[in-house]
């Protein structure tokens, strides 16, 4: 192209506030835009982190979550009979027969309450999860009325830091460690033994059994017999399969209402882009017209114009970019509309984000130059030298 | 030896909203190699007009038009662009420089439509500001020179490419008398010692009295054909 | 005025300029506007509480139950001038996306509670007379098609099984903003097949609903049904029905202060591109600020110039923002059908679009405003063109 790049980013500095104002609305859209997409990618980074794959959740049928879900002991004995399940070194079967109910607690900086999953785990349960790990304090003891609070949960909400206490069950239950769980789901759960759980909430049924699988090619197979079994009203799910779904009415609901406001703004930033590339060419009519004259054609007159739109909207596109970057830093909490409990997730930003963010900001910078640049081009010399 | 610009019976209208004005009729002169022509007639007599039909910006309703032997009327628009940028020296009466660029980017800007390298182009443009005098402002903006001193780069821009014809729009209506002196001597030196084809349209007499011929309209027509 | 005349002429000069940026304004102002109504709908639960009715669930979480027995305890405390219970079904009825709320409600007792539920009176009685019959709401009834007589199949999830009920009413909302995409039906249905199949869950309620004499008296009241199940095995947690329907709304409080920013964002996106176009036009004109200013206009009047064109344009675009959120929050509700129960544009949303749009109007004019008033007459004249 033989009008120089120079020329156009000289012209977009000689109206510094009109390029900047420009550039800081499509600036604002690139951030929602990326920030949307980052916190369903951090949304499904929670999720793949939470589940092992060769890890198996069998819980009643029909029930959607653990909560819902109840395993009656004569069959979670059928069940855990099956061959495909794995043993640890100490000879035993690994399988986790677990309980889940959720608790109310208020939040610490606002008093408000949310719904947090209790889970009894057993001591198997820990070795089937090798994401979890503590950060402090200890382990609970098996037959005790201690917990663990996980990473999010107890910065967050009253009673689940190091040393306090929560009370149901008609006991004091004190929390004596907490764990990170590689930012999973586990993260916003806390845990205790699950035999001393049950007792407290009075119940005979467990919520679900996690077991491992020897060779993971035979969950198929697995799956058909726990499902077909007619003595068993079960069925079972990969382990990370099983949370997945558990989170796509949030993921979808983010999705959607991310997508639809990002468009809904992109149109507010072209507007801005398109006003001010009208009025760069009304303004630069004589230029137009004397450089047409001096032999420039209107294609290079068109490009010219485009690349000043790309390049204000690729500026626009970067700031808000970095700013979205920064978003990392922070998690975000919310009730998963399904599980009906708190699950915390981050905002992930990785290549392909930034990609799709920048290529939206320079779709939004030739859309909204487009019709100005052909304006530019198609006028006639005479017409925009005597605008002089 | 054939003239270097031959019109004949050239015609040009324009519309004025659902109205025809016409604004040359019958237009028929020549303009031989080397000549310095002045173009004079009151406002609305339409040299404006036949000024931009020579240089390729405009387009005659009917008529011919050579210059250098080519039938410009024929061109494209894509080829007029290439004609003119090969051929074409434009000088505007407001100078019409681009605010953005230093004076010799300005003077170079031409040059990129030519296929020299960046070497060339930057040793032409140097050369050109020489010789205007303004090689030591090379590096102001329009802003920061004054009307005589944007009028000099308009004309470096205007002969850099080393064009067949020169042709300039009121090139001193907006300067003082010293700047237009100075101007209207500078245009004279490339007529004389460069052998430049220059055609000016201008309406001041002693602008006119630079150039070796003149030519009146009044009125979309000629008052005589030469001097 | 002569200001006026002038001020809507400069608004007609450029005239593409101005559509679009009214088109801006229109979709930012109606995109704020339908934001906060989705925000309200989260509310709607709250706003239409009433304060003379508690609800009394299990102090650890609504996951836990609370047994029949205390029904009679609960009546017996002074204050209480009647008491009505309901289990969430929480069933699924074709597909999971077809969302509604279903309740196993104690009969009668529970829809009276509601006088905001108006039903037919042969309609209750037909219900009460059925064991499997159900009560729907006219939204929902809509979406699906229900009919009196109709048999609805819901597969429980909760309660598991293939379940039937037959519609044997359907009530209408009092108010615009009620909920009509419940379905209710009997408690004593679900409990005899409970001790059929699963012994062990039967004779358990979810939630307790209480009526009281006073609203002045709920706190005191909630604390005495409380302290009646202090250290038993099921604590209770009594409040009124407010204080439970914004717990709902701070489990997502994250989201809802996500589209709370975001719908701030749009607005603050408008007025960049609202003050670009000020900015610009207010520089196009210079040399005419600059002639006024010879002819001896003051200051104060190109201030009401170029504030009066930004307000005038901001006004317009948030008329057609209002105008447009009507039906486009309609079509959005049927969009989503049972998953937006309330809908309803409150006059406070209008007020508020209006608030958007003035504020996005004075704060563009600002910076164009000072370079005009203070611009020096003789280089205003020269930049004719600029």
């Amino acid at each position: 192209m033989k009008i120089p790049l120079s020329y156009i980013l000289r012209n977009l500095w000689a109206r510094r506030l009109t390029s900047a104002l420009t550039a800081a609305g499509l600036a604002l859209v690139v951030f929602v835009f990326a920030t949307v997409l980052m916190l369903d990618e951090g949304l499904k980074n929670t999720l793949v982190s939470t589940g092992e794959y060769d890890n198996a959740v069998i819980i009643r049928r029909a029930a959607d979550t653990e909560v819902q879900s109840g395993v009656e002991r004569e069959q979670a004995t059928v069940a855990t009979t099956h061959p495909a399940i794995a043993y640890g070194q100490d000879g035993q079967p690994l399988v986790s027969k677990e309980t889940v109910v959720l608790i109310s607690l208020n939040k610490r900086d606002s008093e408000k309450p949310s719904n947090v999953i209790i889970r009894g785990v057993s001591q198997t349960g820990l070795a089937l999860r090798p994401q979890v790990k503590l950060v402090s304090g200890r382990m609970f003891r098996p037959g005790s009325s201690e917990i663990i609070a996980g990473d999010s949960i107890a910065r967050r909400f009253s009673g689940t830091g190091i040393g306090e206490t929560l009370r149901f069950g008609q006991r004091d239950w004190t929390v004596v460690g907490t764990f990170d769980a590689g930012k999973s789901g586990f993260d916003s759960e806390v845990w205790g033994d699950a035999d001393q759980l049950m007792q407290a909430f009075r119940r005979q049924a467990f919520s679900s059994i996690i077991v491992r699988l020897n060779d993971s090619q035979r969950f198929a197979a697995f799956k058909q017999d726990i499902e077909s079994d007619p003595r068993l009203t079960l069925e079972a799910k990969r382990e990370r399969e099983f949370y997945a779904d558990q989170s796509k009415a949030l993921s979808t609901f983010i999705s959607i209402l991310g997508m639809t406001l990002s468009l809904i703004f992109s149109i507010g930033a072209m507007i801005g882009a398109m006003v001010t590339m009208y009025a760069a060419v009304a303004n630069r009519v004589t230029e137009i017209g004397t450089m047409r004259a001096l032999g420039f054609k209107r294609r290079s007159i068109l490009t010219a114009f485009l690349m000043e739109s790309l390049a204000l909207s690729l500026a626009g596109g970067m700031v808000g970019l970095v700013i979205a970057s920064f978003m990392q830093f922070l998690s975000f909490s919310t009730t998963n509309f399904q599980s009906f409990s708190e699950l915390a997730f981050g905002f992930t930003l990785n290549s392909a984000i930034a990609f799709k963010s920048l290529l939206f900001a320079l779709v939004m910078g030739l859309i909204g130059g487009l019709l100005p640049a052909f304006r530019a081009a198609r006028m006639k010399i005479v017409d925009s030298l005597r605008a002089a | 030896m054939a003239p270097l610009v031959e019109i004949r019976q050239l015609a040009k209208s324009y519309r004025r909203g659902d109205q025809v004005v016409p604004v040359l009729d019958d237009i028929t002169l020549n303009i031989q190699t080397g000549d310095f022509t002045a173009l004079m007639g009151p406002s609305g007599s339409g040299k404006s007009t036949l000024l931009n039909l020579i240089a390729g910006i405009d387009k005659p309703d009917s008529g011919i038009l050579r210059v250098a032997g080519l039938d410009i009327t024929k061109l494209s628009e894509a080829e007029l662009a290439d004609w003119r940028a090969a051929h074409v020296g434009f000088i505007f009466q407001f100078y019409n420089l681009l605010p953005v660029l230093t004076a010799f980017e300005n003077v170079e800007l031409p040059l990129l439509l030519t296929s020299l390298s960046r070497k060339e182009r930057r040793e032409r443009a140097e050369l050109t500001l020489s010789m205007v005098n303004l090689a030591d402002r090379m590096d102001h903006t329009p802003a920061e020179l004054s009307g005589g001193q944007q009028q000099r780069v308009a004309i470096a821009r205007a002969i850099v490419t080393d064009p067949t014809l020169i042709v300039a729009d009121e090139p001193t209506g907006d300067l003082d008398r010293n700047s237009a002196a100075e101007v209207l001597a500078l245009l004279n030196q490339l007529n004389k010692e460069l052998g430049k084809t220059i055609i000016m349209v201008t309406h001041d007499a002693i602008s006119a009295q630079q150039a070796r011929a003149v030519i009146h309209l009044d009125k979309g027509r000629l008052l005589d054909a030469g001097s | 005025m002569y200001a006026l005349k002038l001020i809507f002429k400069n608004t007609l000069r450029h005239k593409l300029r101005t559509s679009l940026t009214l088109f801006g304004l229109m979709v930012a102002i109606l995109s704020f506007g339908l934001l906060q109504t989705v925000i309200n709908v989260w509310y709607a639960g709250a706003e239409a509480a009433s304060s003379t009715r508690l609800i009394t669930r299990n102090a650890i979480s609504l996951v836990f139950t609370l047994p029949l027995s205390y029904e009679s305890k609960i009546r017996s405390v002074e204050g209480v001038t009647a008491v009505a219970y309901a289990n969430w079904f929480g069933g699924v009825y074709q597909e999971p996306k077809n969302f509604f709320p279903q309740l196993a409600i104690s009969g009668r007792k529970y829809l009276d509670l509601y006088p905001e539920f108006v039903l037919d009176e042969h309609q209750m009685r037909a219900f009460e007379l059925d064991r499997k019959g159900c009560v729907v709401g006219r939204k929902l009834a809509r979406q699906y098609g229900f009919k009196l007589g109709d048999i609805i199949p819901i597969k429980g999830t909760i309660y598991p099984g293939q379940w039937e009920f037959v519609v044997r009413g359907i009530y209408d909302g009092r108010q615009a903003s009620t909920d009509t995409t419940q379905l209710f039906f009997h408690w004593d249905y679900l409990n005899e097949t409970m001790l059929k199949t699963m012994p062990r869950r039967a004779n358990q309620i979810g939630i307790y609903f209480v009526k009281i004499d006073n609203a002045d008296n709920a706190a005191a009241i909630s604390r005495s049904i409380d302290s009646q199940f202090h250290n038993s095995l099921a604590e209770t947690l009594t409040e009124t029905e407010k204080a439970f329907q914004l717990g709902f709304v701070s489990m997502s409080d994250a989201i809802i202060l996500a589209i709370r920013i975001v719908s701030f964002v749009v607005v603050v996106i408008i007025m960049a591109v609202m003050a670009n176009t000020m900015a610009m036009s207010a520089r196009e004109r210079l040399s005419e600020y600059a002639t006024l200013k010879v002819l001896g206009f003051g200051p104060g009047f190109l201030a009401t110039l170029i504030f009066g064109e930004s307000i005038l344009l901001a006004l317009m675009g948030a008329g057609l923002g209002i105008a447009l959120l009507f039906p486009v929050a309609k079509a959005f509700s049927a969009k989503m059908g049972t998953f937006f129960p309330a809908f309803e544009i409150a006059p406070q949303i209008m007020a508020q679009q209006i608030g958007a749009a003035l504020a996005v109007g004075i704060i563009a004019a600002i910076l164009p405003t000072l370079r005009s008033m203070h611009v020096n007459i003789v280089e205003g004249l020269r930049s004719a063109g600029t």
